[in-house]
């Protein structure tokens, strides 16, 4: 907890600085986390097109996974996977260390609805 | 040069409106508050006040739209009444918190139900834990004069609170009396231009209001509403030592009238203390030794003050114009508070509750002689038999 007392903040919760959302990790609200299929992901971007917390992580016009430190697990890029054997599903974070885990449920073709 | 004119109090409270002209205002009609804003809307249409005046749906949208133009960086007034402030309920706690200071002209009324249009205190008092400023006023006079000086209490840098100022629905809002209206300029010289610190509309330097605030900062952040709280009371008395040089009418933290060589008073807000003031006059008469403090400032509450301007008397009697439900002795917010304000700082006279003039009830003179004679019985004995009287009402 930041002990910074209350003569020296704002008042009235007020944020002075823009554009410091990034420092507030709220990936630990996260009860369940994307999981991705690279392998199937047909990168249409719907994803990163309606993630509201811009947790989609893009890189040479592929998507290569999730801000995890951001990401509070809403599901929604989930929801909004149009591949078939839908690429990014949501999983609990009991599977955390399992960082291949979609990966391979996917493989093993596991995903079914 | 000041003028008089014959005005009812809500006609004065719209006039310091057209003076102060404030950026925004944002109102929702209910009786009795009414006729201030239609008044104002009035100096809108023929373009006598710059201020975009928006007329909302409700009272929950006017103190929304309040809010969002204070922080914008706005001056900023309103006004309303009884369930319109309730309504208001939730936007008027975040007013505070996010320290807008806004001016509200507040014409108290009843809360229903049953459903009633009348004067009393039960609008003003449930907000009296919200983190505004509050203050009273017996008359229009007094209700323009207020509402001047809070303009300048809101804004203070120490402050930054919104601020109510109350007057009594129909008695005084629609009662002409003879108000000094001073001059424009005069009046626009003593609020001056408001700097606003932090406001949204200076897009160089982007901020954000009202964030999310959990177990980490939000403690802080009340605590800072504290210290506001502490700090208006000395800008009230700064504010009207300034008023009082430029326009000669004298405000403080409350009006002591014949109270100093009183030993027993009566403490009662808003405009039953001039009546009060008629039967204090008639009692001296009589060579009975009463005199009335009539509170102005109610949030902060002076109770120090208070109690230091009550400690020589023998008796005390409170009249309260609304009940706080469940409270001891179901007495009234007036009793209650300063009942503790004698406690805590030592002075332990006797002190007795008179609820009166619930849901508009007249209160009259006599009724108002009963109550001293009854605080000169309980300064005879010392004792108070009865903790709260509900003044007048039928059995």
């Amino acid at each position: 907890m930041n002990a910074t007392g209350w003569k020296e903040i704002p008042i009235g919760g007020m944020i002075l600085d823009a554009g410091n959302s990034v420092e507030y990790l709220t990936g630990g609200w996260r009860a369940f986390r994307p999981v991705f299929g690279e392998a199937q992901c047909i990168n249409c971007m719907q994803c990163w097109l309606f993630c509201p917390d811009s947790s989609i992580l893009v890189e040479d016009g592929k998507m290569v996974g999730f801000d995890l430190e951001h990401c509070k697990g809403c599901g929604i890029c989930a929801s909004v996977c149009p591949v078939n054997k839908k690429v990014i599903k949501q999983v609990g974070e009991v599977a955390r260390d399992d960082e291949r885990l979609c990966i391979r449920m996917v493989e093993e073709g596991k995903f079914q609805e | 040069m000041s003028k008089f004119e014959a005005l009812a109090g809500n006609e004065a409270v719209a006039t310091a409106m057209r003076q102060i002209n404030p950026d925004v205002v944002a109102a929702y009609p209910i009786t009795p508050q009414t006729s201030t804003v239609q008044k104002f809307a009035d100096f809108v249409a023929d373009g006598l006040v710059d201020t975009e005046f928006v007329t909302v749906e409700s009272e929950h949208s006017a103190m929304s739209a309040c809010v969002g133009a204070s922080a914008a960086g706005a001056r900023v007034m309103t006004a309303t009444s009884a369930n319109g402030l309730a309504l208001m309920w939730e936007i008027v706690y975040i007013a505070a918190s996010n320290r807008c200071p806004i001016v509200m002209s507040l014409v108290n009324r009843a809360l229903s139900a049953p459903i009633n249009i009348h004067c009393d205190h039960s609008d003003v008092m449930g907000i009296r834990d919200s983190g505004w400023i509050i203050i009273f006023s017996e008359d229009g006079q007094e209700a323009y004069d207020n509402l001047i000086q809070a303009v300048r209490i809101a804004e203070h840098p120490d402050v930054l609170l919104p601020v109510a100022v109350c007057q009594d629905g129909f008695i005084t809002s629609h009662g002409m009396e003879r108000v000094e209206i001073y001059d424009d300029e005069d009046v626009k010289a003593f609020v001056g231009t408001y700097e606003p610190k932090w406001p949204l509309l200076d897009i160089e330097h982007p901020k954000t209001y009202g964030p999310l605030d959990f177990y980490d900062y939000y403690y802080e952040h009340k605590r800072q509403q504290v210290e506001a709280m502490e700090n208006a009371q000395q800008v009230v008395l700064d504010v009207a030592a300034e008023f009082k040089e430029k326009f000669g009418r004298e405000y403080g933290l409350f009006e002591k009238y014949r109270l100093d060589d009183a030993e027993v008073a009566v403490v009662v807000l808003n405009s039953t203390a001039g009546t009060a003031k008629v039967v204090v006059d008639q009692l001296r008469d009589e060579g009975l030794k009463v005199g009335l403090l009539k509170p102005r400032l109610f949030r902060p509450f002076p109770a120090q003050e208070l109690a230091q301007a009550l400690s020589h008397l023998k008796a005390v009697a409170v009249m309260d114009r609304s009940i706080s439900f469940g409270a001891m002795g179901n007495a009234g917010p007036l009793y209650l508070e300063l009942a503790a304000a004698l406690a805590t700082h030592g002075v332990h006279i006797p002190i007795a509750d008179y609820v009166y003039g619930l849901g508009g009830r007249d209160i009259l003179p006599h009724e108002i002689e009963q109550v001293y004679r009854d605080a000169l019985q309980i300064a005879a004995t010392g004792r108070v038999e009865q903790m709260v009287t509900y003044l007048s009402v039928r059995e």
